[in-house]
């Protein structure tokens, strides 16, 4: 039996965050009634033709820039020519052979690069609805901007495959060019894979799978076709070069076209509009507007502010969290105090991965900063500041409002010593317990210390202190 | 200025209170009425529209306000022209009942000015033919002899300005479409600079060739109006709009410009055609132009590049028209698959199936080296070509088509011969060059013959200036009136 190894590379579709749509000034909002969306220019109206929208190809050369892309200084849009009832042209426009960025690479954990052959802008289709019998077009959807990020077939396992999709979803929302949600469409990707016995530095012949729009069903359809081309070769049958779907009810692949009828889409340059021209000025400027490089973020919060690789992950994947974190931890002796601020009571009470991203906390960094800087000077205590926290979340107040002169004064030794005593005969049974060896025990008593003090005690000295009173 | 246009007299009888803009309108819509039978030139008329702005444009003179100079004047466009809320077929059965939401740039230009449109005129269908004869409407006729053709592809428009059935009207030139039928029927015809003239709004043919352009009575009527049209305009990103303004450049002496006579522009032209343009440049002489001979063989790639590029835009351009959103649908289908072929099947005509065909044969994988990317290359080499006689000449002299308008069905016989009538006027196209053609006399069957003027890109005030000096100078003999519309 041989060992078999997986060659695959993905073609990502990444809607594009702009307000408007490529060629014309509808909004690209997500839903709305079927059709409310459009305009002459967007569904093809006899006569009309396509605008660039500039914003398109910044955030285009900005997901080229993230990716370490060549960036094509003079690029063009092309047709292509087929004829599908969402797609009211009859033509989509592309690029084909001069795309906006080449050669570019995405890193993975383990160290290996998947190269990118190209990300090129695109327009979306419209979207058929089947209903009562009938097929109905909505084109709401058709002239959304799209990136397609077409990478090499470097990648040789299903967990490089979802580490790859993930990464790409994480830098795409990091830049702020999508937000990259699968289950409204704006990400999705066609894989494409083969087998080959392992060590072999030939390609098998490879199927491509259409549309994958979640995770678990890339995984599913990945796992299926990897074994069905896998028995096919070792029962001595060929692969067949053909597109496949996923169906997700039997988590089977099947056949949805063969090459015999591969499409002759007829490219050629979009006569309607004019070169794409990426002056050295304005990539200038849009490098100026961009973030610092993820990975180096990323290893930047790894070792200068000291996180677990876990936490850095969590906080650096919405642009906006990493900033929070940054203006919070200015200046902290022990930024993972700020980080577990921000994964704990913070992310428990963002629901859902979109108002993660929006981020819209009622604690502003400032007054996170100075909750942090209290504890870091010894005026209060861990349980102290995440209480206060939950105040200040519960009404976007800082810390002083709640923090009495009191709370902040701090315990004397001697005041610790008298509550400690008070506490100890206070519950004359613990100690009975703790002289018999319970050392439990104690722990209530310490309670009780805590208690007393409103959390302002230092634990550890108290429990010191207490071990030393308990055990006369 | 103002000598011989058409528009500057129409203007000054209504400023001058000689006549107010309902009873011009009324007047021109008569005559419509009257002889649009015998000529098919309108396939739509719009009267209560026409009247409607005609009544506005009066309560402005009425008020005693100014009027500017294409106020108040009648005029068509194409049925490729886009116009909101009346019918826009490209004279294809497919568009029949297809009303645009929407007004392509140069009619919202001219609406504004309060220009009054009459209706939306013949044309072959989609724009392809040159002969006028493709149109599902049947063909247009010609005003100087009504068993001959308009010419194609604008040879509605032709014939109604032509005809005085209009003051003047756009049409739009792909391989000569202005140029051609106003040649056949004795008016000028302008095709401007690619992107002068925004085509947003124009139903394309082949977009990396077509242009919308006047068809007027006099080469000022033609500046007065490319003047108004050729504006950039944010919705065409090939526009660019106009250099300079070309109204005001008219009147200026020739003396000493520098005409190129191209031998290869006269390989093939009948004798008689010849003869008229001979004469077009004794007057040149006479007005103290000098002329020099030239020679670009590349026009001999002229018309298959054309034909090849032309029709593979068309292919694509066309593919939109599947029954599904608007103009027609076949009745009976049993799946989207059917009905999309039964539809396309019954909605375009013959010329425009082999059209779609052709660009389809010469865009797909197996052949587009052989003719599609070639094509492009000869297209660069024609552009390079030009540039070089640009360099010796101000402008070039040549036939507008190689003969006088052709009898009915002449075309029908051999579609390929009759793309050789195009000769002369589509490397103006493959160039993206402006081109007028100018009356210049009549062929021995007495027929109007044109001569086309071309120049280098932008140079639409130095040839609409030429093209005034010499039309002033020999009117008298090159342009004969017909007993048809209005007269006035
Ligand atoms: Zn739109």
């Amino acid at each position: 039996m041989k060992n078999w190894e997986l060659v695959c590379g993905l073609e990502t579709h990444v809607e594009l965050a702009t307000k408007t749509k490529i060629f014309c000034s509808c909004t690209t909002e997500f839903g709305g009634e079927p059709n409310t969306h459009c305009c002459p220019i967007c569904i093809g109206l006899p006569g009309t033709l396509p605008k660039l929208n500039k914003a398109v190809v910044e955030y285009a050369v900005m997901a080229g820039l993230a990716t370490h892309c060549e960036i094509n200084p003079d690029a063009k849009m092309d047709r292509k020519n087929y004829v599908y009832p969402d797609l009211p042209k009859a033509y989509q426009i592309s690029e084909y052979d001069q795309p906006l960025c080449r050669n570019g690479y995405v890193e993975l954990s383990n160290g290996r690069k998947i190269r990118l052959a190209r990300i090129h802008i695109e327009e979306d289709a419209g979207k058929l609805v089947h209903e009562r019998g009938n097929t109905l077009v909505d084109y709401n959807r058709g002239g959304v901007p799209l990136i397609e990020i077409v990478s090499e077939p470097d990648i040789r396992s299903i967990d490089e495959a979802v580490e790859y999709l993930e990464k790409l979803q994480t830098i795409m929302r990091y830049i702020g060019v999508s937000d990259c949600k699968m289950q409204e469409g704006s990400l999705r990707c066609d894989v494409n894979i083969s087998v080959r016995p392992a060590g072999s530095d030939k390609f098998g012949t490879r199927t491509e799978i259409k549309n994958m729009n979640s995770f678990s069903h890339m995984i599913k359809a990945m796992e299926y076709e990897m074994e069905r081309q896998i028995d096919l070769l070792e029962s001595g049958e060929e692969v067949v070069q053909e597109t496949r779907r996923y169906d997700e009810s039997t988590g089977c692949t099947e056949e949805m076209r063969g090459k015999e009828d591969a499409n002759d889409y007829r490219y050629f340059r979009e006569p309607d509009l004019v070169a794409i021209r990426v002056t050295p000025e304005m990539l200038e400027e849009i490098k100026a507007r961009m973030p610092e490089d993820l990975q180096v973020r990323y290893n930047r919060f790894v070792k200068d502010y000291g996180l677990p690789e876990a936490d850095a992950k969590l906080i650096l994947e919405h642009r906006r969290i990493a900033d929070y974190f940054e203006k919070a931890a200015a200046g902290i002796k022990n930024p993972r105090t700020v980080a577990n601020c921000i994964t704990g009571p913070i992310f428990a009470r963002l629901a859902t991965e979109a108002e993660k991203a929006d981020f819209n906390v009622p604690v502003s960094a400032e007054n996170l900063n100075a909750l942090v800087k209290l504890l870091d000077e010894g005026k209060i205590r861990m349980n102290l500041l995440k209480s206060t926290l939950e105040k200040m979340l519960d009404t976007g107040k800082p810390a002083s409002e709640f923090l009495s002169e009191k709370d902040l004064a701090g315990i004397s030794p001697d005041e610790l010593r008298k509550i400690c005593e008070q506490a100890a005969a206070d519950n004359p049974n613990a100690v009975k317990d703790y002289r018999a060896g319970k050392e439990k025990a104690l722990k209530a008593v310490l309670g009780a210390v805590m208690k007393a003090t409103r959390g302002r005690a230092n634990p550890q000295e108290a429990e010191k202190i207490l071990a030393e009173i308990m055990s006369n | 200025m103002g000598k011989y246009g058409k528009i500057a007299q129409l203007h000054s009888l209504m400023a001058e209170k000689k006549i107010s803009c309902t009873e011009l309108t009324k007047q021109y819509l008569d005559a419509i009425e009257r002889d649009n039978a015998s000529l098919n030139a309108y396939v739509k008329i719009t009267p209560e529209a026409a009247l409607e702005t005609a009544a506005r444009v009066d309560a402005k003179i009425a008020a005693g306000e100014s009027i500017g100079l294409l106020e108040g004047i009648p005029m068509t466009l194409k049925d490729n022209i886009s116009t909101k809320d009346i019918e826009t077929t490209c004279c294809s059965k497919i568009l029949k009942g297809y009303v645009p939401i929407y007004d392509a740039t140069v009619w919202s230009l001219l609406k504004k000015q309060n220009a009054v449109l009459l209706g939306k005129t013949n044309m072959d269908e989609f724009a392809m033919g040159s002969s006028c004869e493709t149109s599902c409407f049947g063909g247009a006729k010609n005003p100087h002899d009504t068993t001959r053709v308009a010419g194609g592809s604008s040879g509605g428009v032709a014939s109604a300005v032509g005809a005085n059935l209009a003051a003047f009207g756009l049409g739009s030139d792909t391989g000569g479409s202005i140029r051609q039928p106003a040649s056949f029927c004795g008016i000028v015809g302008l095709k401007p600079t690619y992107g002068a003239v925004s085509r947003y709004g124009l139903i394309a043919y082949a977009s990396s060739f077509d242009q919308i352009g006047p068809i007027t009575l006099s080469v000022e009527d033609a500046a007065l109006v490319y003047d108004a049209i050729s504006a950039q305009d944010p919705m065409d990103s090939t526009s660019s709009g106009q250099k300079e303004p070309t109204v005001s450049s008219l009147g200026k002496d020739i003396r000493g410009k520098k005409i190129g006579i191209v031998k290869e522009y006269f390989e093939g032209v009948r004798p008689d055609v010849e003869k008229a343009l001979q004469n077009a440049v004794e007057v040149f002489r006479s007005l103290g132009a000098e002329f020099v001979e030239l020679s670009m063989p590349s026009i001999h790639y002229c018309l298959p590049v054309y034909y090849i590029l032309a029709c593979a835009e068309a292919s694509s351009n066309l593919g939109r028209y599947d029954g599904i959103r608007y103009g027609y649908q076949t009745e009976h289908y049993t799946d989207r698959n059917d009905m999309v072929c039964k539809t396309r099947s019954e909605g375009f005509g013959k010329e425009v199936k082999r059209r779609i065909l052709l660009g389809t044969y010469v865009l797909s994988a197996g052949y587009y080296d052989a003719y599609y990317k070639k094509a492009q290359n000869l297209r660069g080499a024609i552009v390079k070509a030009f540039d070089l006689t640009f360099e010796k000449c101000d402008v070039i002299l040549a036939p507008t088509v190689p003969m006088t308008a052709f009898p009915e069905h002449y075309a029908a016989k051999d579609p390929v011969e009759t793309y050789q009538t195009d000769i002369c006027t589509v490397p103006a196209n493959i160039a993206g060059l402006p081109g007028i053609s100018v009356p210049c006399g009549f062929g021995d069957d007495g027929m109007p013959v044109g001569m086309q003027l071309l120049g280098p890109k932008f140079s639409e005030a130095t040839l609409l200036n030429v093209a005034a000096q010499y039309e002033q100078a020999a009117r008298e003999t090159v342009f004969r009136p017909v007993e048809m519309g209005v007269s006035l």
